[in-house]
């Protein structure tokens, strides 16, 4: 950002070297990890000492197991696409708007061309510091994934918790995204509170943060299982858990803090991708998924779960089903991805409360892709849609799915990879990533006997591919419903290329994870996910029974939520119609749209009592009454001191003396200078009386 | 004869009456005559010391003591004279306590 202000492709070369350069160190690490027997169990890496506490030291390192490969494969492939995304989502190459301002988004030029000028769009007058803060973030996330302890997994957390309040609040100008990024901010920090409070319980337990010496170790994790702690009588084990897990709770946005995740959406499409799908929320589920161990320690499959991922299972099935029911109401095409992301997130929750740990691993991964290819490709819906408003200069919100409509015909490509996200999002079967991990899941809850957590999940996989139905069938199927929509058209290749990309993972991802219980596939799979992630849990999951409910129970969703979603939608002719699902669901309807009012509740049960305690108390009382209460008071006392050292000591004692001793002097002077008249009766006088004196004692002396 | 001490009582009153004009007259010559006064009060006291001490024994040697002082005291009165002359020419008056230029 020093450099590179002035030139904008300077920063954008620079920042898509170093995430290739990523990339490929990645793909180097990945290849060598997958082609490692045993990596488990002796992992890659190295250490090293860094801030001496005590006795001990804590450390920085790096570890590449199992898990960590994974993620860095799907890191590395979703930030460089996100990257060249980037490139032609802020319209490099484009003129300079006319009347753009930095901190806000761009809004066009006018350009003369043949006949009467038109509008373009223009290029993000901030280029440069996008790719400064996108590329930190990229750092961040990079650290996080192949450290080796809890404190530099930390680290690269915060890190990300202060580029999303950056990169949410990137037009700066527009309040709207000031108060999301601060939102966004706030409530990850209360969560990350509690992580902390559950890192420091883990040091000073065991005296160490890394993963092997806590994670590898039975011996630990054993005691930390056994021993009690002070808090509502849970094992160690299951309080630290708790603590991390409601890190991630706040981090990947499920029930109680996920009211940051819709704001989000005030950020550039780019930035909601790699926030929402590739990276921040990624981190907090990867964080539940590196501890899993200590969260199931003492669980045994097949058994009761322990507390803490009783928490996470129900936590995580509520959240799904909470925030599909919402996406369903949504009319914003990012806040319906959004809403969609925590659902997904709970998903992937609620499959570590039940311990199917290679099944929620699976699921982070194929989700990454598609969200990222679905929030890539609504940014380029929105951006056909905005170069339809440079044409027709309407004043419709660009991202409103209700003027959008017939896009499949103006957009090809952006609806075909489309279309094979939101495929992949709602589970349509066989050929889309989404199914394979999201049927793990459901086999998972199923075969464990866990029903509650099934239905649940089952319920909100109808609903999710109920709104992508809608999604699609609004924005892409039937006719313009605008004149904005019928002006819109395709974006460049430098932005549709990586959509095809990922398309493809969300296709072809899923058939590294065919578990062999599977009919007819499974027998030739090798299921090499499994055996590969297998490795990592020493309690594996096995899977007690073949039965074949989960598998009719996730195609009949899928295909039942999508037919729904565009019998529903596909009649859906104006942007005034009153949305069908209003009519049917009543005042449901209302409430969903509302987002069950839980921004409103929060702002009336925390946000104003902060507020006046930190006006009242803080500012008033404190602050001006007591410190500077206290600082006038002192000031005064210095002051009085020394007025009173100066007018009771220093003017009457000190100048006192010397003046008593010039007047004293000077009255002596006058005295004695009468002695001398001049006359010498006077001088002759004075002498007689003094020899009389004189005599007088000489006879007094000698004679007596 | 006389008892001694009624000389010695003559000599130390006309003594004190001259020290008593010399500090209190006003004009200058007073106080020269006054001077002279204590000088020769002087002389009686020594003369009458010779006269009862030494004369029966024929010493004389106080009469030479006696002699010079006369002398002193009349070279010390034609002085004196002449200095009250010369003042009397500057500053136009004898009175001593008027000529205090010595006034500090």
């Amino acid at each position: 950002m020093l450099f590179t202000r002035r030139f904008n492709r300077t920063s954008h070369i620079t920042a898509i070297l170093a995430a290739s350069l990523s990339f490929v160190a990645s793909m180097v690490i990945f290849i060598k990890a997958v082609t490692t027997a045993g990596l488990a169990q002796s992992p890659l890496g190295g250490q090293v000492n860094w801030l001496p506490t005590g006795d001990l030291w804590l450390k920085i390192g790096v570890m590449v197991d199992p898990l960590t490969a994974i993620m860095l494969f799907f890191v590395a492939w979703t930030i460089l696409m996100i990257f060249i995304y980037s490139v032609g989502y802020h319209n490099f190459g484009q003129p300079v708007g006319d009347h753009d301002r930095t901190g806000l988004p761009p809004h066009g030029a006018e350009v003369k061309g043949q006949g009467k000028p038109f509008r373009v769009m223009s290029i993000e007058p901030m280029y440069a510091r996008f790719f400064a803060l996108i590329s930190l973030f990229a750092f961040a996330m990079y650290l996080l994934v192949v450290s080796d302890n809890l404190l530099t997994l930390y680290i690269g957390w915060e890190i990300m918790g202060l580029c999303s309040y950056l990169l949410i609040g990137f037009w700066y100008g527009k309040e709207s995204a000031r108060k999301a990024g601060i939102k966004a901010f706030i409530t990850t920090r209360i969560g990350d509170v509690f992580m902390l409070l559950g890192l420091a319980a883990l040091y000073s337990l065991t005296g160490s943060l890394g993963f092997k010496e806590i994670l590898s170790n039975h011996a630990v994790l054993d005691i930390l299982a056994t021993s009690v702690s002070p808090v509502f009588g849970l094992s160690w084990a299951g309080l630290i858990g708790l603590l991390l897990f409601i890190g991630t709770v706040g981090k990947s946005a499920q029930f109680p803090l996920h009211v940051w995740l819709p704001d989000a959406m005030e950020g550039p499409t780019p930035v909601s991708a790699m926030i929402h799908a590739a990276t921040m929320v990624s981190a907090g589920v990867y964080l539940v998924i590196r501890f899993f161990p200590l969260i199931s320690a003492g669980w045994i499959p097949g058994e009761a779960l322990t507390p803490t991922m009783s928490v996470m299972a129900f936590i995580g099935a509520f959240t799904a089903l909470f925030a599909a029911t919402i996406a369903m109401a949504q009319n914003d095409v990012k806040r319906v991805l959004a809403y969609s992301t925590i659902s997904q997130l709970g998903y992937m929750v609620a499959a570590l409360g039940i311990g199917a740990f290679t099944a929620a691993a699976f699921h982070l991964v194929t989700h990454a892709f598609f969200k990222a290819l679905l929030f890539l490709g609504s940014g380029s819906v929105i951006h056909g849609m905005e170069h339809g408003l440079m044409h027709t200069g309407e004043s419709l919100d660009p991202q409103d799915m209700r003027n959008m409509g017939g896009l499949k015909d103006k957009m090809p490509r952006t609806f075909w990879t489309f279309v094979a996200g939101g495929l992949a999002l709602s589970g349509f079967p066989l050929i889309t990533a989404g199914f394979w991990s999201k049927d793990e899941i459901l086999s998972g809850a199923f075969n464990g006997a866990h029903w509650a957590v099934f239905a649940t999940l089952a319920l909100a996989a109808l609903l999710t591919a109920f709104y992508t139905a809608r999604q699609i069938s609004l924005v892409f199927l039937g006719e313009p419903r605008s004149e904005t929509a019928r002006h819109a058209h395709e974006t460049k290749p430098v932005m549709t290329t990586p959509l095809m990309i990922l398309a493809f993972f969300a296709v072809t991802l899923g058939w590294v994870g065919i578990p062999k219980e599977f009919p007819l596939l499974g027998s030739i799979s090798p299921a090499w996910l499994q055996s590969f992630l297998g490795q990592m849990v020493e309690i594996g999951e096995h899977a007690e029974g073949h039965s074949l409910v989960p598998l009719l129970t996730s195609l009949v969703v899928s295909l039942g939520g999508l037919t729904l979603g565009w019998l529903v939608y596909r009649r859906f002719r104006s942007a005034d119609q009153t949305d069908p699902m209003e009519k049917g669901l009543g005042f449901l309807f209302r409430i969903f749209q509302n987002m069950y009012w839980v921004d409103e509740a929060y702002e009336v049960v925390f946000i104003r009592p902060a507020g006046w305690v930190a006006e009242n108390l803080s500012y008033k009382f404190i602050d001006r009454t007591l410190i500077d209460g206290a600082l006038h008071g002192i000031a005064k006392l210095g002051l009085g001191i020394g007025r009173l050292l100066r007018f009771g000591f220093d003017l009457p004692v000190v100048n006192g003396a010397g003046d008593g001793l010039a007047g004293g002097t000077k009255g002596m002077g006058a005295l004695l200078r009468r002695l001398q008249n001049g006359k010498i009766q006077h001088y002759m006088g004075l002498a007689v009386m003094f020899i009389v004196v004189i005599a007088m004692i000489i006879i007094y002396f000698v004679v007596i | 004869m006389i008892p001694l001490y009624w000389y010695l009582l003559l000599s130390a009153a006309i003594f004190c009456i001259g020290l008593f004009g010399a500090i209190t007259r006003k004009n200058s010559v007073g106080i020269l005559l006054s001077i002279e006064l204590m000088l020769n009060a002087a002389n009686i006291n020594l003369l009458a010391f010779w006269r009862y001490l030494y004369a029966p024994n024929g010493d004389l040697r106080a009469e030479v003591f006696v002699i010079a002082i006369f002398v002193v005291a009349a070279a010390e009165a034609a002085v004196g004279l002449a200095m009250i002359i010369s003042a009397y020419r500057s500053r136009q008056t004898v009175v001593a306590n008027d000529m205090d230029s010595l006034k500090g």
